[in-house]
């Protein structure tokens, strides 16, 4: 078995065993949370025998063992209960809004590395002169204020005193794409509508460039940290004296050992995107699912809330997964360490 | 007369500081003729590694580095080249040497990439396949057994001496005409480190490579060179041949630091006059080996 296939089953091992420990946590927080759901469900009007009957199919007056139990056996059919709120599965309501906030931090990821790496690279190989001064105060920018504020800012400047950008929405309302993933990315390049495709870009570029700024600087400052370190080291300094080309000493030599450090921390950037998602998603009025999940939580949606949680804990684990996978990839200390013991 | 392979004059170094410009280099000047090797002995910060890096151009690329003097490779002017010419030279027709092996080797990289790019200095477009047969060969020359493992191994894997034999078989890869050794092996033990530089001296000796071996290790430096200049402080102090100036040292530093050197029969560790009376007096070079008399 390949050392990077070992350490795969040994992560989605581990990682099964953190979705547990969540799942009981969400489950107890979102039961001892004060207020009776069926009430809330059915409204003020209701009569006691209906709440009371509510309660009942919903299990609520069983022990919490017992609760849990029911829980867990239907998860393992795939089956996260009715939904209070959208009276629907809650799977199927995760299924509608999941794909709209993936494709966020999707684009928002992309443009953290794409954006954030090659400046701190830049920064780095021209430290000390201009362009790293000016690279360093653009950097600070993004780290100095969370995301929901520069939302904020860039949608008064870009969308409203210069409507560049739309304020609002996934796709204007004069496109029509066919769903199939949900993702109208993929979506509109499925059916061949490429206009449909740049509205989509459109619509996306500012909350994922808002979402991504912090990133941005963060996977910046640190490249350059770290590149800078490495141009320390003597293996650079055997590749300048062996006349290695500059350029290819920075984008090969001295950048792949300077990820090692910065990919775990460009990863963890990247998953907790997936919560920050939550407030830039509210200022763009951007469908997905943090709408549902702070509807849910307010109506004490019990499956709802449970679900919710443990999807995003999922991506996030999954993201972690990835970025362990990459930088094993990258570092052959760690890849060659993953021998059968 | 053919031009020396190095010749150096009245080089001066000093680096732009916030109180003034620190002077580290005091006008040194040495010759290396070719096929020659030749020792630049001297304590730590004596000046014997900057000097290496100059020739080589990494210092110039520092920023408040101010140097001054003529450094001449085969004949052309050093301080004339540009950037890229100055690049150009270096792992092709100039190649160095470090002091430990293994952290001079990439560790992200195996030694088969590494080795392709070294190979690349010399043959630009040489592809994967002619570099590995090449690399095989020259690692089978510095007497590694089994050269396809070596390749396809990190520097992590191997022991220290095998990483050192890699780095000799790169420096020598695209034949130099120069190979500058900075302090070659003293992360490693005694007795690798004697297999190595035998190695090496034998591969130079084939090679007609000229050869600046810089150290503080007296006891190599009588092994391997031709002539000897002694350092101190950014100042040759002394120059001679190897033989003539270890059976008779002029310079107080000279005798100083051999001297110093602890003796394997216990008899502790020297005492080292503090006083370093005579230290600071002009150099002494041995009768016919002043660099007025070697150089034409």
């Amino acid at each position: 078995m390949s050392p990077v296939v070992r350490l795969l089953i040994k992560r989605i091992a581990t990682s099964f065993i953190v979705l547990v420990g969540v799942s009981l946590l969400i489950f107890t927080i979102a039961r001892v949370i004060p207020g009776d759901p069926a009430r809330i469900a059915l409204g003020p009007n209701a009569s006691a025998e209906a709440v009371e009957a509510l309660r009942d199919k919903l299990h609520l007056n069983d022990a919490f063992v017992v609760q849990y139990g029911y829980f867990i056996a239907d998860l393992a059919r795939g089956d996260l209960g009715q939904s209070l709120y959208s009276n629907r599965p809650v799977t199927q309501d995760i299924a509608a809004y999941l794909p709209a906030t993936l494709e966020l931090v999707f684009f928002a990821g992309a443009t953290m590395i794409l954006i954030g790496v090659p400046l701190g690279m830049l920064a780095a190989r021209y430290r000390d002169r201009p362009l790293d001064h000016g690279i360093r105060l653009f950097t600070m920018l993004g780290v100095s204020a969370p995301d929901f504020v520069w939302a904020v800012i860039l949608m008064l400047i870009f969308a409203y005193f210069l409507p560049i950008f739309p304020i609002a929405g996934r796709i204007s309302d004069s496109f029509a794409v066919p769903p199939v993933t949900g993702f109208l990315t993929i979506d509109s390049l499925i059916a061949g509508d490429f206009a449909a495709f740049g509205n989509v870009l459109w619509h996306l570029a500012l909350p994922a460039f808002a979402l991504s700024f912090a990133g941005i600087g963060q996977s910046a400052r640190l490249t350059r940290a770290n590149m800078v370190e490495t141009y320390r080291k003597p293996f650079i300094e055997m590749a300048l004296a062996f006349g290695f080309p500059q350029g290819r000493i920075a984008r090969r030599f001295a950048f792949k050992p300077s990820m090692i450090p910065s990919l775990t921390v460009i990863g963890l950037d990247l998953a907790s995107m997936l919560g920050n998602a939550f407030l830039v998603e509210q200022i763009f009025a951007w469908p997905g699912l943090s709408r549902y999940g702070v509807a849910v939580i307010l109506r004490k949606d019990l499956n709802a809330i449970v679900g919710t949680v443990l999807i995003i804990s999922a991506m996030f684990l999954i993201v972690n997964i990835v970025v362990d996978l990459l930088v094993a990839l990258i570092n052959p200390r760690i890849r060659l360490s993953q021998r059968s013991s | 007369m053919t031009a020396p392979t190095l010749a150096i004059d009245d080089l001066r170094l000093g680096f732009r500081g916030w109180a003034g410009t620190v002077e580290v280099l005091h006008g040194i000047s040495l010759h290396i003729a070719k096929g020659e090797r030749v020792a630049l002995v001297g304590e730590s910060g004596s000046g014997k590694s900057v000097t290496a890096r100059l020739v080589l151009g990494l210092v110039q690329e520092l920023r408040g580095a101010r140097f001054s003097g003529r450094m001449a490779f085969e004949g052309r002017d050093l301080g004339a080249l540009s950037r890229r010419e100055r690049e150009a030279l270096r792992g092709d027709r100039i190649s160095m040497i470090f002091q430990d092996p293994t952290s001079s080797l990439n560790p992200v990289y195996t030694i088969d990439t590494l080795f392709h790019e070294v190979l690349r200095r010399g043959a630009p477009g040489i592809g994967a396949a002619e570099a590995r047969e090449k690399a095989i060969a020259a690692l089978a020359d510095v007497a590694i057994t089994d050269p396809e493992r070596v390749l396809r191994s990190y520097a992590f894997q191997l022991s220290g001496g095998m990483n050192q034999r890699v780095l000799i078989a790169m420096a020598l890869a695209n034949n130099p005409a120069l190979l500058l050794a900075d302090e070659p092996g003293t992360a490693l033990d005694v007795t690798v480190q004697a297999q190595t530089l035998a190695l090496m001296q034998s591969l130079v000796a084939r090679h007609g490579t000229s050869m600046l071996f810089i150290s503080h290790n007296l006891g190599v430096v009588r092994e391997f060179a031709d002539r000897v200049y002694v350092i101190y402080k950014g100042r040759i102090v002394e120059q001679g041949p190897t033989e003539g100036l270890f059976e008779a040292p002029l310079h107080p530093y000279t005798r100083a630091l051999m001297a110093a050197v602890p003796r394997i029969t216990g008899e502790g560790i020297p005492e080292i006059d503090e006083e370093q009376t005579g230290f600071y007096d002009p150099l002494v070079a041995h009768p016919g080996y002043s660099e007025a008399e070697l150089r034409p």
